[in-house]
């Protein structure tokens, strides 16, 4: 079962970083994002928290790879009528799912990488983490906490025919409401129980802690719970909505 | 396995309920199969003709579990499709015409590694399964070239390759020779053949005359989502007995004039074909009726290329078939 997962996450990473379109977005958009990061806390003349702001525009970066990854991808596997053959497959839906969604999240975290090397190279923040180590292991944790964030979304993606056109405007949203790229303490109050329930939240704050000092596993911790939750939630409705589908007609295109 | 039968439906239903327009949404019901009864034997070639939009996609898809019946019911190997839905996956493969459905931008040899995986092949199997599938297709030695740098024949080929992976029981070909040229049809045919003699059942669905009669056990012919004829290709074949063809190349044959022609006396069907800039009329009649005469008289004026008259194929019986339904 492991097995599956590894190597159907290997082959559809390999298969988007061929993309390129994908190519171009992943060298754009951290250097995009690395500038933001600067002129953003330049300007609100926070210097110190350089680091911090370029590692939640890192953030972001996995976020939208995410998002396009598990709307986009289930999109364009319909497309090219590669989602009815994976759907065929003698397996639990959630193994044919969740390697799309960990791809994504995978080419997502080069860009955060990316984000990072950016910002030393041009603009010259210095890497000093606080906690390089926990800083490494709560990179990882974000990946998990959104392939399975990507997998709770993905599901109703493999029922909706056009449910992209609902999940492209939540990038903005969310990347506001889990803290990437301004404190949450500074949004409206009525976003803190929203926010405290995404695995994207706890990530990013593990992110920032190792970054900058204070208890990283305690939020690392919290991010992979509420990641268990979505898997058992995201298997749930994966195996109802593929039942769905497959009544509705709407693992095709037509 | 209890049941002798690999396929077994009945009653087999399917209504699509389609909704055009967002301001103001407009529901539409298609039923594109009203009612199928079929039985396949174990180790059957079984063919599903009928023109387009007859229903055999959505038939089959039915079979495969990739649709639920709006009604009916359906076994595979004795496997009920909505209810035992992983033991129907487990033994049966699909692979239907055309370039979609693979991974364009991996190599073949990766598209076969994902779907095996998928598909439960055990890990120590896969390499030589693969290999010989690479080798039965004729991919060998272009297996680590990306698919969207192949031609619609070798896409086509890895296509029945990555069908064939998990050793199905039953395979479902959907228009495999869609787009294929005439050799690589005839290696196909060949590959479909030596599959059913090899003890696999196989449902085929096509719009070549000569392949279904080549390579079927048994053929139903469906239109408008009813079976409306079902038999060997020879009692098919029976069905446009007493019958004779008269085939007739012209230019520029008016409606009108193909009208007149069913109207004649002695006269059953009449078929158009527009085959580049020539047009092939071809009018079935009773084999007692001497008819040329009469039609050649109908179409005077019209320029007219060959004439010939011949004993009727398995293609008139379908005509007629299709054409009474
Ligand atoms: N997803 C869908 N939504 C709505 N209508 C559909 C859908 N799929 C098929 N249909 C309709 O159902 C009918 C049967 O289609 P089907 O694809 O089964 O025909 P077919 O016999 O396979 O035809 P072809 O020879 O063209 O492949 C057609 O009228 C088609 O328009
Ligand atoms: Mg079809």
């Amino acid at each position: 079962m492991l097995r599956t997962l590894l190597i159907g996450t290997l082959l559809h990473a390999k298969h988007l970083s061929r993309s390129p379109f994908e190519i171009a977005l992943a060298l754009v958009i951290p250097l995009v994002q690395a500038t933001l990061a600067v002129y953003l806390f330049r300007a609100g003349d926070e210097p110190h928290r350089l680091l911090e702001a370029a590692v939640g525009a890192g953030l972001m970066g996995i976020w939208s790879s995410v998002l396009t990854g598990s709307g986009g991808a289930i999109q364009r596997q319909r497309w090219h009528g590669t989602l009815e053959m994976i759907m065929l497959a003698p397996r639990h839906p959630v193994l044919m799912i969740l390697p799309i969604t960990a791809a994504s999240a995978v080419t997502g975290t080069y860009s955060l990488l990316a984000t990072l090397l950016w910002g030393r190279l041009i603009y010259r923040i210095p890497l000093d983490f606080r906690h390089p180590v926990a800083f490494l292991v709560a990179a990882v944790v974000c990946v998990v906490g959104l392939s399975m964030f990507g997998l709770l979304m993905a599901s109703t993606f493999v029922l909706l025919r056009n449910a992209n056109a609902l999940a492209n405007p939540l990038e903005y949203p969310i990347w506001l409401l889990s803290g990437m790229l301004v404190p949450i303490a500074t949004l409206p109050s009525w976003t803190v129980p929203i926010a405290a329930v995404l695995p994207t939240t706890w990530g990013a704050r593990a992110l920032r802690e190792a970054t900058s000092g204070g208890p990283v596993w305690p939020s690392a911790g919290v991010c992979l719970a509420i990641s268990a939750a979505c898997l058992v939630l995201g298997a749930l409705f994966l195996v109802s909505f593929e039942r769905r589908a497959r009544a509705a007609g709407t693992l095709a295109l037509s | 396995m209890g049941s002798e039968y690999a396929i077994e439906a009945e009653g087999l239903r399917r209504v699509y309920r389609t909704r055009t327009g967002w301001l103001r949404p407009r529901r539409e019901m298609v039923e594109a199969v009203r009612g199928v009864d079929l039985t396949v034997r174990r180790g059957e070639l079984f063919g599903l003709l009928g023109p387009n939009g007859a229903g055999k996609t959505t038939t089959i898809k039915m079979l495969n579990t990739l649709l639920i019946p709006t009604s009916g019911t359906a076994r595979i190997n004795g496997f009920d499709v909505v209810r035992d839905t992983r033991e129907v996956r487990r033994r049966i493969g699909y692979v239907f015409g055309g370039d979609r459905g693979l991974y364009d931008r991996l190599s073949g040899l990766d598209n076969l590694r994902y779907f095996a995986e998928l598909y439960g092949v055990p890990a120590r199997d896969q390499k030589r399964r693969i290999a010989e599938l690479l080798e039965l297709v004729g991919l060998t030695g272009r297996e680590r070239e990306p698919v969207d740098g192949y031609s619609r024949g070798m896409r086509q080929r890895l296509h029945i390759a990555r069908g064939l992976l998990h050793r199905p029981e039953v395979l479902f070909l959907d228009e495999p020779s869609i787009g294929v040229d005439p050799v690589a049809a005839r290696e196909l045919r060949q590959t479909v053949a030596g599959l059913a003699a090899s003890g696999t059942t196989v449902l085929l669905t096509t719009h070549y005359m000569a392949e279904a009669d080549e390579l079927c056990d048994r053929i139903a012919v469906i239109a408008d989502g009813r079976i409306q004829a079902l038999g060997t290709p020879a009692e098919l074949r029976h069905r446009a007995d007493g019958r004779r063809v008269v085939e007739i190349e012209a230019y520029g044959v008016p409606d009108t004039a193909v009208a007149a022609l069913r109207d004649l006396p002695g006269v059953r069907e009449t078929a158009l074909e527009e085959r580049g800039a020539l047009q092939l009329l071809t009018v079935q009649s009773d084999a007692h009726v001497d008819v040329q005469g009469d039609v050649l008289r109908e179409l005077a004026g019209i320029r007219l290329g060959r004439v010939n008259s011949r004993e009727p194929t398995l293609e008139d019986a379908y005509v007629a078939i299709v054409n009474a339904s």
